[in-house]
């Protein structure tokens, strides 16, 4: 089962990798993708996340078990922070163990994909001019399609 | 119904949520937008741009078709920007 955590602290992305790794030698691939604050052009003073307590975690839980159904995965953990970020803090951390690598690959894109797209979350950047919702990306919804087959 | 907002949309509103009775006429999301958008200018103005709203039914994504009753949680907001 995925282990699945919204909250405001920040994680440690090699201590949950080894928590997933803890008592098992039956994988042999562990991909994790690390999600940060990115500051473009030097202007940003904070990155604020809200979200839809609830249906955060059930959307979350609902994508992860989407991907133990397509991939052999032999684990999977999803945290996804909230609340205001300074640049180049971190945002989300996803990883998956299989057995063989392309497992791992494939399904941590697929949950990325699939978490841009429906986790309930909205950002909103402080910036020296003022604050402003961040717009959805429609390459967020065209990455969607190669994965409906 | 529970209606509850996020983002913008809660900005808007001027809440992030609220108990509504439902009117009998309204059974769709698309219909309950409507009906919202008919309440006064500041719901009209929250809820111009449809196809800038995504809506959940009781936690659950859906598209602007899906049933609504009473008793359920709608919550409205813009494209989701988490990752």
């Amino acid at each position: 089962m995925a282990h699945v955590s919204v909250q405001q602290a920040d994680f440690d992305v090699g201590g949950e990798i080894e928590a997933l790794k803890e008592g098992r030698t039956d994988a042999g691939a562990f991909v994790s993708f690390t999600g940060t604050v990115r500051d473009m052009d030097g202007n940003l003073k904070s990155l604020t996340l809200e979200h839809y307590p609830g249906m955060t975690e059930t959307e979350l839980a609902r994508i992860a078990g989407e991907a133990e159904r397509r991939w052999p995965l032999l684990g999977c953990r999803i945290i996804h922070r909230f609340g205001t970020l300074a640049p180049g803090d971190n945002i989300v951390l996803v990883i998956t163990a299989s057995a063989h690598r392309r497992a791992a690959f494939e399904a941590a894109e697929f949950l990325m994909d699939f978490l841009k797209t429906r986790a309930p979350f909205w950002k909103k950047e402080a910036t020296a001019a003022g604050d402003a919702w961040v717009d959805a990306k429609t390459d967020d919804d065209d990455a969607l399609e190669k994965w409906q087959s | 119904m529970q209606l509850v907002y996020f983002a913008w949309v809660k900005e808007r509103v001027g809440k992030s949520e609220e108990t509504l009775h439902l009117p009998e006429h309204v059974n769709t999301v698309r219909e309950l937008l409507s009906y919202l958008s008919g309440i006064n200018e500041i719901y009209a103005h929250a809820l111009a741009e449809p196809e800038k709203l995504r809506v959940a039914v009781n936690q659950t994504h859906v598209k602007l078709d899906h049933p609504v009753i009473d008793t359920d949680e709608v919550a409205i907001f813009p494209p989701v920007t988490g990752g």
